[in-house]
């Protein structure tokens, strides 16, 4: 009753997103003094399987084939039936697609409370509390939940790692009885080009927004620069909803909650809404033509000028830096 | 096709950090001089129901929302954007009730508008995010639940529904009833209203209900906290001094600006 459950859809590897919910799954189940027991859902987590085992006490891999893809009716049922069974006092899960979309419904059929985007769970006495950003990242939020298990999405990135355990979890594969639900199936997938590499990975990343003015300087300015830095892409909200670049590029409340080593925000005025994005950033730099754009505010440097004028120069000028 | 948008209304998101307080004894933001908007997402959701509704014909259009009697302008202005029909419950309790009691009280309101092939709430609200309404709400009403859906087609009995997922995007086949929360795109930014049409919006039937109409704990929906409770709000001191770079010419100032960025790649 005082255990940590941490659900992950299967992946090939144990990426930050995972580490991150592991490690803080690890130290919630060392404060309520319970276990820390994992469930996979998907095919083709071996490995996934193994990395986890180090840190969970025990794996539960759910991959038959009703389950082998992720569709959302399905993979519900099997979560609610595989938590069920486990009477965690907390459910926890990553901020992908996925977890967003089931993690409230799982919440519901366990007959528990969920919370989501949190930064810090802790215990307060009997009671679980999250801390989360709110009002597009203007104002933090402690919530308190009242039913029992707590479901819990994570901006998992942001969470440290756990130590390895000297040994390894037990690892399971789950026989459930469980009828394929087909009032919605996917039907298409499909990768956005430079979706590869996930933002949410990224230690480098390029950001242009509004103030870019058009799809082409995305190309022919920043592109050239991010190669040079080795970085990822991304932009606001308002280069994404102009149709620029791709909306899975946007960073921002409601796009991507991204962790990188530095983050570059050019012709972006820094609006609450894209910073609650960035929070986590260790360094924040800006270009903007505005001196008293928000941006800086949360900028480690800084320089007012126009791009246009800086980022060619930018180029210039890292390449000889780094030869 | 009948089609039921929910719309939250909320304090203007956009108004600058600088002017942003809360009450912190209330655990609450403070009015001040902020308007009071619809929840873009969920005018993206009427907006993709409008386009729907453009392409396939035959449908009706219900938006519904749950809050302060000033949310009635949030639903005259999608009257004016041309929904068909309008209902209001009044919240008179807790201001900032938790998503299961929101889900609780338009699950009831659906129930007492008819039956609906397809439930659209935006993906979350620009207040308190919490981006859950749409998932307890399927769960009330025993429906699959889609999210961050962008665009809708009707094809062969079927909705073909487009969403967003971290490294692209997918399309789902799904039986109507569904419930679907709706995220931003470039196709579905929200339509102006014509000013005549707004005008108009006041002159049409706007039903309202109380709490006390649902048929639900009317007590237990004004204490709006017994799925979760705000314990704490408050604004975060976190403000960095930045560093400008100095130089006499732009080369000089770009030439340390590119120290600095290698200055931090370096060191990873």
């Amino acid at each position: 009753m005082n255990d940590v459950c941490i659900c992950l859809f299967a992946a090939p590897n144990f990426d930050k997103s995972a580490q991150g919910l592991a490690g803080a799954g690890r130290r919630l189940a060392a404060e309520l003094d319970g276990q820390l027991l994992a469930v996979i859902v998907g095919a083709g987590a071996d490995a996934l399987a193994a990395e986890v085992a180090r840190i969970a006490d025990t794996v539960t891999l759910a991959d038959q084939a009703e389950l082998a893809e992720y569709q959302p009716e399905t993979c519900l049922n099997a979560l609610a039936q595989l938590c069920g069974e486990r009477s965690p006092r907390a459910v926890l899960l990553a901020n992908d697609t996925y977890s967003q979309e089931i993690a409230p419904r799982l919440a519901y059929r366990l007959g528990g409370s969920a919370v989501g985007d949190g930064v810090e769970v802790r215990v307060e006495g009997e009671a679980l509390r999250v801390v989360r950003q709110v009002y597009g990242g203007k104002a933090q939020a402690v919530i308190e939940l009242k039913r029992t298990p707590a479901v819990v999405w994570l901006r998992a990135r942001s969470f440290a790692p756990a130590a390895e355990r000297a040994e390894s979890g037990e690892i399971t594969r789950a026989a459930l009885d469980i009828q394929a639900d087909t009032r919605t199936r996917i039907v298409e997938r499909k990768r956005e080009a430079g979706g590869e590499a996930r933002l949410e990975e990224a230690r480098v990343i390029v950001s242009g927004g509004r103030g870019i003015g058009g799809p082409e300087p995305f190309e022919s300015e920043l592109k050239p620069l991010a190669e040079l830095l080795g970085a990822q892409m991304a932009a606001s909200r308002a280069a994404c909803d102009a149709g620029w670049v791709p909306p899975t590029w946007q960073v921002g409340q409601t796009g991507k909650k991204v962790t990188p080593e530095l983050y570059l925000g050019i012709a972006i005025t820094g609006a609450s809404q894209h910073m609650a994005g960035i929070s986590e950033a260790k360094v924040i730099a800006a270009i903007n033509t505005d001196p008293d754009a928000p941006i800086f505010k949360h900028s480690r440097f800084g320089i007012v000028e126009d791009y246009r004028k800086v980022v060619p120069l930018l180029r210039e000028k890292l390449a000889a830096l780094q030869r | 096709m009948n089609i039921l948008v929910c719309l939250k209304q909320i304090l203007d998101p956009e108004i600058p950090a600088r002017d942003f307080r809360v009450v912190a004894a209330k655990r609450e933001a403070e009015r001040g001089s902020a308007s009071l908007v619809t929840n873009i997402f969920c005018e993206n959701a009427l907006e993709t129901a409008l386009q729907f509704r453009e392409r396939a014909g035959g449908t009706k259009i219900t938006v519904l929302s749950y809050g302060q009697p000033s949310a009635e302008d949030s639903l005259r202005k999608a009257l004016a954007m041309k929904a068909d029909a309008a209902a209001l419950v009044v919240n008179d309790g807790n201001t900032n009730p938790d998503p299961l009691t929101v889900a609780r009280v338009l699950a009831a309101a659906n129930a007492k508008l008819g039956t609906f092939d397809l439930i659209m709430v935006g993906r979350e609200a620009g207040d308190w995010g919490a981006g859950q309404t749409g998932g307890l709400l399927a769960e009330m009403l025993e429906l699959p639940c889609v999210s961050f859906v962008d665009s809708i087609e009707s094809v062969g009995g079927k909705l073909h529904l487009k969403r967003q997922t971290d490294t692209g995007w997918e399309t789902l086949a799904a039986e109507p009833p569904v419930v679907v929360t709706v995220t931003n795109d470039e196709h579905n930014v929200p339509r102006i209203p014509k000013v005549r049409d707004v005008m108009m919006s006041y002159r049409q039937p706007l039903t309202q209900w109380t709490l006390d109409e649902l048929g639900i704990n009317a007590d237990e929906a004004r204490a709006g906290n017994t799925y979760y409770d705000v314990a704490e709000l408050a604004i975060p001191q976190k403000e960095t001094r930045c560093e400008f770079v100095s130089g006499d010419t732009l080369d000089e100032k770009v030439e340390a600006f590119a120290r600095r960025i290698i200055e931090v790649t370096g060191a990873m």
